[in-house]
């Protein structure tokens, strides 16, 4: 394999000839600790299907997940309904795949929102200092004052129930601890070298901030909102379950877990299987993300 | 601002005895930082309240009230006023104790605050008791046998507790211990038959219920907190146990184990007298924080358990759309959540030497 072994030579060669390979390099000795770590791995399998499952939800779907059949109410798993049907007499199984891309999409974009919100907030605050630092940072520390999920239940109260309005709640309570790491990480770097040399070149604060100080932050905020989609994902799922995120007929999974909640008693199923994907998937991104911060953040491990 | 104003005392008292002591500087700081935070917690919940994209002057007179009505309801509610009046009008209320009426109740806020409180106060105190008891002593044992099975053990179940919705597993709870094996009582705080044999003193059942030596009643109304409280507890037992593991992980690479080691101390002796005394005080502020994490936990748990507290009246109020109450609520909750982050800073202060 001739192919391969060079491959491998390019991977471990003692100096990069270019970026790329560079970068090629600090991935591969990156996936090469995370190998050695059984749970990161389970976390990212868990997550792979999870991905997989959303992508080809209709292939994987076995009915229409708005299908009504009253004359088949509340079954217990079958081999037709793999996992049983709700109150409505809906394939379980079918809407806990589709529920799958809600999850992901809530997950993703409440990240998408906060990450980089934070991220810019924290290294302009750590950076510029002063009086910008202060005004910042004490409205960090305001949003930190109330716990995320009752800022996240009020900002819904205010904005309305609906899956967009959860998402935005949901990103306005995650926002501030992010915030606060870039702004400890920016803090380490502003004073090195490399920036001061950039300084020297004449290059202006925000190309700074931009180029050169948020770069440093991103793998710990990177770790950071990996572990914080589990604390998502189970506030969107409590969203849903008071009926404030997701409204029906979607089959997100908290919102099942309501329906679920009134036949608890007589169909337990029905409630315990949104439960336990919730319980799942929030699982897999904190497996993930303990192993990401081993990788990207060794001071820690 | 809060560092200018600290600064001229602090350097007086270190130049001349006569003058203000430190300590003042520092208080002074502190109320300052209070201050600000506490109009920042007013600022937002403000904000809140008027993001609302529903009308409250039609919320109270409905969609056929005539145009003079409309007005005068605008007037007498204040929002014909600037903003800025409107806030300083909210300001003023707060500093009176004023919440506004809740709509669904009908009542004061603040009133029907103070009467729902006892109830989640009791549940979050049974909860962090059962967090506490199991998360310290399970993960001093994981740093002490690090990577053996008793720390996996206690590292997997800990993070079991952090991915897992607790109000699921509240409703797993009910119907294997409740319905199933009748270990348990049901949702609510006591059976209705026993509802008015109580004598309230404190509003908390156990304690009120085991002055009066009602011990029939004591024991059902421990069978209705026990399932909640345990669930509560989960999580506050994962975040506890994990960092009091870490604490001891970094205590236990010191060089005075060692030479208490080669002394010929035991390895229980040394890790639980010598390093956990070490770490104490940092437990102490985790679980001071996790006490405030439970308020969260307990707005789904008591909508799950029935549980007539201050978690499931924000929930109503936020299902019928009252602001008042959602935005007292929220206010409450950021002053306690607050005040426990400053308990917990005062504890390190004065309990940890190496911070002075």
């Amino acid at each position: 394999m001739p192919a391969a072994t060079s491959l491998g030579a390019w991977l471990r060669a003692p100096v990069p000839a270019s970026p790329f390979q560079a970068r090629m390099q600090a991935f591969w000795l990156g996936w090469r600790r995370l190998r050695r770590n059984p749970p990161a791995l389970i976390g990212a399998a868990m997550l792979l299907v999870l991905i997989a499952v959303a992508a080809f939800a209709p292939l994987i779907a076995t009915h229409d997940i708005y299908a009504q059949d009253l004359m088949a109410r509340l079954q217990p798993p079958s081999a037709v309904h793999w996992l049983g049907t709700d109150d409505l007499g809906r394939d379980i199984f079918s809407r806990l795949v589709f529920g799958a891309r809600i999850t992901l999409y809530i997950a993703f974009l409440a990240a998408l929102i906060a990450a980089p919100l934070g991220l810019v907030i924290g290294a302009t605050a750590g950076y510029l200092g002063g009086w910008t630092d202060t005004v910042l940072m004490r409205l960090v520390d305001i949003f930190l004052s109330f716990p995320s999920l009752i800022l996240a239940l009020a900002f819904v109260a205010a904005l309305g129930p609906g899956i967009e309005n959860a998402i935005i709640a949901i990103s306005l309570a995650a926002w501030p601890p992010i915030a606060r790491l870039a702004r400890a990480e920016t803090l380490t770097v502003r004073q090195s070298d490399y920036i001061a040399a950039v300084r020297l070149q004449g290059a202006s604060r925000l190309r700074i901030i931009v180029h050169h100080v948020m770069p440093m932050c991103i793998p710990s905020v990177v770790v950071r909102i990996t572990l914080n989609m589990a604390a998502i994902i189970l506030t969107a799922a409590g969203l849903g379950f008071l009926g404030l995120g997701a409204q029906p007929p979607s089959p997100e999974w908290g919102a099942m877990l309501s329906t679920g909640r009134q036949f608890v008693m007589t169909s337990w199923w029905i409630a315990a299987i949104p439960g336990t994907a919730i319980l799942l998937t929030s699982l897999a991104f904190n497996l993930f993300g303990d192993g990401l911060r081993d990788v990207l953040d060794p001071r820690h491990g | 601002m809060a560092d200018v104003a600290a600064m001229p005392a602090r350097r007086r008292g270190r130049g001349n005895t006569a003058a203000l002591p430190g300590w003042v500087g520092k208080a002074a700081r502190l109320i300052v930082s209070i201050a600000v935070t506490l109009f920042g917690l007013m600022a937002l919940t403000f904000f809140i309240g008027r993001m609302l994209p529903l009308d409250p002057v039609a919320a109270i007179l409905g969609d056929n009230a005539t145009q003079e009505a409309y007005e005068a309801m605008q007037r007498q509610l204040g929002l014909d006023q600037p903003l800025y009046i409107q806030f300083a009008h909210y300001v003023y209320d707060i500093a009176r104790l004023d919440f506004g009426t809740a709509l669904t109740t009908g009542k004061p806020v603040l009133d029907d605050i103070g009467r729902v409180f006892p109830a989640t106060i009791e549940l979050a105190t049974v909860g962090i008791l059962i967090g506490t008891g199991l998360g310290i002593p399970l993960g001093v044992l994981a740093a002490a046998y690090r990577d053996t099975a008793i720390d996996y053990f206690v590292r997997v179940f800990g993070l079991l507790g952090y991915s897992t919705p607790n109000f699921w597993l509240g409703l797993m709870g009910l119907v294997l211990f409740y319905a199933t094996l009748g270990w348990v009582e049901g949702p609510g705080r006591i059976d209705t038959a026993y509802q008015w044999d109580i004598e309230p003193v404190t509003d908390l059942l156990l304690l009120d219920t085991a002055m009066a030596g009602q011990w029939d009643i004591f024991r059902n109304a421990f069978g209705h907190i026990i399932l909640p409280a345990s669930i509560l507890g989960f999580g506050a037992m994962a975040y506890i146990s994990r960092m009091t593991r870490s604490f001891m992980l970094e205590q236990l690479a010191q060089e005075y184990v060692i030479a208490a080691r080669v002394k010929g101390l035991s390895w229980g002796r040394t890790v639980w007298v010598h390093a956990f005394r070490n770490v104490a005080v940092q437990v102490v502020t985790v679980v001071a924080l996790a006490y405030a994490f439970l308020l969260e936990g307990a707005v789904l748990t008591e909508t799950v358990f029935a549980w007539p507290g201050f978690g499931r009246y924000l929930t109503n109020a936020l299902l019928g759309g009252d602001m008042n109450a959602v935005v007292g609520c929220t206010l409450v909750v950021g002053i306690i959540f607050v005040g426990l982050n400053l308990l917990s800073d005062l504890l390190y202060r004065v309990f940890d030497p190496r911070t002075r």
